[in-house]
């Protein structure tokens, strides 16, 4: 039903086709900028925000450094109010647990709250390779499943999208997966949410089960707390009978009281809204229904390992560094091969699955100029730059003991002649030389008087083959300095 | 006061008319700087592109140049940003305690150029005069990474002749990013693509930045596609006066 | 070994060399409070979000309910709310197809928030079970100006989790096409607060 993002190139050769989709970079800069507006408007309202996001890391980083007691904790809650608690190591154990409660109940089809964690393991193409079909409900991603594609945002997963290509996927799919499009159906969102809401109701008055994520998980009272804006969480988590919820084990809060801090930081930081409009919260079987949790591990321990990137573990899903991040604005989520996209995709991938495995993933760390815009504006203060730059640290040790690549080549020789004055200012005279031949020789003058290099052969084509080069000077600073024997 | 000027590499290889400005402009404000000869390099480009082990000789080679001064101001704001948050991890990395301990000396004592002017020797108005139509780019690391705020601007503000005029989406990355420029070049081009066109839309005649490296991208572009604006680092506006 | 026994396992040794002192959290936010009049807050912030808004006195209750439900036939009337409604529906535990064909639901709520205009309903008497709340198109809800707390940290306070909440803050709403905001999808589309001065 929808694609999937195994066997995706990696960064820079996903990234270059995306850049060259003019249509993409005209959705995803208008998208952008309107939610980046939004956050930096209802976020400026809010004085100790500050205060809040250094509490949010707080709290975070606490539960981590306990995260055994708070599971068994959570746990205890959680049975105690009548879920029914499973524990799965990876996302093959998660899908086969919500598989077998499924079949348990002889439904054929599933309803799904939008969630990371439940993509994150494949569970639709799990569940349909058990003959389960999983609809999607969210708006967005009923736009991804119906047009076939890939999400490529954590919110707003559509945002590839705009409105004319959502009436033709609605329009030519809809039909196929129940009630079909309205005839005359216009590309005005009102009528395409409409559209959407006639289309998705006759599933959620006939399911049966429902499968969800969950934002925040309190371990003290086993509250799960789901923040969405549609209604069509509160319709799945709400009229089944079967409720299966998979969660993180990162999700936990200590204490019902923490709420306050975090129902202050995600909705401002994610839609860019005081308050989103529907926010649910449940412990355990609620009213009559059947309640499942799956606390999902699927390398978050691996990540925990990570004493640096120990911190993307915060991460609430929020979004906000997608939104700033310049890298993303051009290239889409797609680039990233991944579910969860843009910065925070960038560190969190490689600390859920390992570097030195697979290029696509080593290539991540690198997809960022490290300008630093997404961990000014998180919420739970990930330094995301300072991971990305340590995860690059492992990809490289991870490639140490193979055959050096011409990268390692250039660094270990720019470092041989960056340890040592002398060697650089050696350096430095051959290029002063090359620098009086080329002044004499080049022929474009940059603004300001500097003669250019013309284009240069591979690797530096990469850079010349969009910008000028100036000549290098004839003379160095330091041979200035000392030929006017200055001290 | 001890004063040394870390130069930086690509100042000190590719331009040196940034050094030489840096050390006008301090004399004119009384202060008499060294270049320590030793220096080399603050080892970012080796840290952000993942080679620790090889960044390691250089911090060393960078503490052992600075020890001794009171102040080392650097015409960078991405090379004082590697020092004060990089060279701890270096030095952690390395395992040398001794070399970690002259790290917890020199960081501190690093000062990106508009920092030592503002906050040290209590300068806005240097006395620069600069009769042209110029924005400002504030490169992320002196923003993000320094948070050196609006002194740049108070600088500038107080120089003669200046029509300083607003760039849109400043605080925008120009897309240069230290090897990501050729790691990741499509990308690095469109953004700084669309840093080039904000700079275009103020009419500037001059691009001013507290960094050479993104000037280097931004200028590349710029003189590629045949604008006519030049780039300047800023210390080079500082240090122009009526006489020169 | 049990999964649950593996996972355990594996964050004891990912922690084993952790620093796991606790860091301590700041809460000064809790004492910050929104200035001026948080009724009017509240009442601008609701409408903010594109909820309409009724302000009436405990007098005035039932003619505002019959306006507010206009010429509808059949409203969903959750045991324990005081008023006589038009149409009136008990719950008596309705299918999510019964309920849909319902016009209308009236409620109570347990409090609200004004920085954020803010509904909560705890689900108690005279606020209906979840899905009354959910599934007709029209939310009449009925508050009282001395349920509004000022912010968020005030009403977590106030709230237990003993009991299931649902917080509403205006229509249901989308912003998937092109981050163009659009209320009503599959929550109610009108939401309207009747908000009783004493």
């Amino acid at each position: 039903m929808s694609g999937t993002f195994v066997g995706m190139p990696a960064f820079p050769a996903a990234a270059r086709e995306a850049l060259s989709d003019a249509q993409l970079r005209r959705n995803l800069a208008h998208a952008t900028s309107t939610i980046r507006a939004k956050r930096a408007a209802v976020v400026g309202e809010v004085d100790e925000w500050e205060e809040l996001r250094l509490a949010g890391a707080a709290i975070k980083d606490n539960v981590l450094h306990h995260l055994d007691e708070h599971l068994l904790r959570l746990e205890q809650s959680l049975t105690e109010r009548g879920a029914t608690v499973h524990w799965a190591r990876d996302a093959a154990e998660a899908c086969e647990i919500v598989a077998s409660i499924a079949r348990r109940h002889d439904a054929d089809e599933v309803v799904k709250v939008k969630s990371m964690a439940t993509q994150e393991i494949g569970l639709n193409e799990a569940l349909a390779a058990h003959g389960i079909t999983a609809w999607e409900t969210d708006l967005a991603e009923l736009i991804v499943q119906l047009g076939d594609d890939l999400p490529s945002h954590i919110l707003v997963p559509a945002i590839h999208r705009n409105r004319a290509e959502i009436r033709e996927i609605f329009r030519e799919r809809m039909a196929a997966a129940g009630r079909p499009a309205p005839e005359n159906l216009s590309d005005v969102p009102r009528e395409l949410a409409a559209a959407a809401r006639l289309h998705l109701r006759e599933k959620f008055l006939r399911a049966k089960v429902a499968v969800s994520g969950a934002n925040f998980a309190i371990a003290e009272t086993g509250t799960l707390v789901v923040v969405e804006s549609e209604g069509n969480g509160r319709m799945c988590l709400t009229l089944p009978e079967v409720l299966v919820s998979v969660v993180g084990i990162e999700k936990i809060l200590p204490a019902w009281s923490d709420l306050d801090v975090f129902l202050q930081l995600l909705p401002r930081s994610s839609t860019g809204e005081r308050m989103n409009p529907y926010t649910s919260m449940w412990s355990g079987g609620t009213e009559g229904q059947e309640a499942h949790v799956v606390l999902l591990d699927n390398g978050r321990t691996r990540a925990l390992a990570d004493e640096v990137g120990r911190q993307a573990l915060r991460c609430i899903r929020c979004s906000a560094c997608l939104n700033v991040c310049p890298v993303y604005e051009r290239t889409g989520g797609h680039a990233y091969g991944s579910v969860y996209p843009g910065p925070i995709g960038a560190i969190l991938n490689p600390l859920l699955r390992g570097v030195g495995v697979d290029e696509q993933t080593d290539s991540l760390p690198y997809a960022s100029s490290l300008c630093g815009a997404c961990f000014e504006v998180c919420p739970v203060r990930i330094d995301i730059p300072e991971v990305l730059v340590h995860l690059r640290s492992q990809v490289v040790d991870a490639h140490r003991a193979g055959p050096p690549k011409g990268e390692a080549v250039a660094m270990k020789s720019a470092a041989w002649v960056l340890s040592g004055a002398r060697r650089l200012s050696w350096a430095e005279r051959g290029m002063g030389v090359a620098g009086r031949v080329l002044n004499r020789l080049g022929r474009k003058v940059m603004p300001g008087g500097r003669r250019a290099l013309g284009r240069l052969p591979w690797p530096g084509s990469l850079w010349s083959n969009a910008r000028d080069v100036p000549a290098p000077p004839a003379e160095s600073f330091r041979a200035r300095w000392r030929r006017e024997g200055r001290r | 006061m001890k004063v040394a000027v870390q130069v930086t590499c690509i100042n000190d290889a590719m331009f040196p008319d940034t050094g030489e400005a840096v050390f006008t402009l301090l004399r004119r404000l009384g202060v008499a700087a060294d270049f320590p000869a030793a220096q080399t390099c603050c080892a970012q480009p080796m840290v952000n592109t993942g080679y620790l082990d090889e960044a390691v000789p250089v911090v060393r080679n960078f503490v052992d140049a600075f020890a001794g001064y009171d102040a080392i101001v650097t015409p960078s704001g991405s090379c004082a940003g590697s020092v004060r948050h990089q060279h701890a991890m270096v030095a952690r990395r390395s395992g040398d305690g001794r070399l970690a301990a002259a790290v917890a000396r020199t960081s501190p004592k690093v000062y990106e150029l508009t920092e030592f002017l503002v906050d040290v020797l209590g300068v806005t108005d240097v006395g620069a005069y600069f009769p042209h139509r110029v924005t400002y780019h504030p490169t992320c690391h002196s923003l993000r990474m320094l948070g050196v705020g609006d002194r740049p601007l108070r600088l500038l503000r107080a120089v003669r002749g200046i029509d300083l005029v607003e760039l849109p989406a400043a605080d925008e990355c120009c897309g240069f990013g230290g090897t990501f420029a050729v790691k990741n070049a499509e990308t690095s081009t469109a953004m700084g693509a669309d840093k080039a066109r904000h700079v275009l839309d103020t009419g500037a005649e001059v691009l001013v930045a507290g960094d050479n490296s993104c000037l280097l991208h931004i200028g590349g572009l710029l003189s590629r596609q045949r604008t006519g604006v030049r780039v300047m680092h800023l210390a080079e506006v500082l240090a122009r006066t009526e006489d020169a | 070994m049990s999964a649950r026994e593996e996972i355990l396992g594996r964050v004891r040794s990912a922690l084993a060399s952790a620093d796991r002192t606790d860091a301590p959290v700041p809460r000064d936010y809790r004492t910050a409070v929104p200035p001026g009049d948080i009724v009017a807050l509240f009442a601008e912030r609701l409408v903010d979000y594109r909820a309409e808004l009724t302000r009436c006195t405990p007098d005035s209750v039932p003619a505002a309910l019959a306006a507010a439900l206009g010429p509808v036939s059949a409203v969903l009337v959750p045991d324990g709310f005081p008023w006589q409604v038009p149409g009136a529906v008990a719950d008596t535990g309705q299918t999510p197809v019964e309920l849909d064909r319902l016009d209308a639901v009236v409620t109570l709520a347990a409090l609200a928030i004004a920085t954020t205009g803010t509904i909560v309903l705890d689900h108690g008497p005279g606020q209906g079970r979840r899905a009354v709340s959910l599934v007709p198109d029209l939310h009449v809800c009925v508050l009282r100006t001395d349920q509004i707390v000022p912010g968020v940290p005030q009403a977590v306070a106030a709230l237990s989790p003993d009991r299931p909440q649902t917080w509403i803050s205006g229509p249901s709403a989308t912003s998937d096409i092109e981050l163009d905001r659009v209320e009503g999808v599959h929550g109610p589309r009108t939401l309207h607060v009747l908000l009783v001065s004493p």
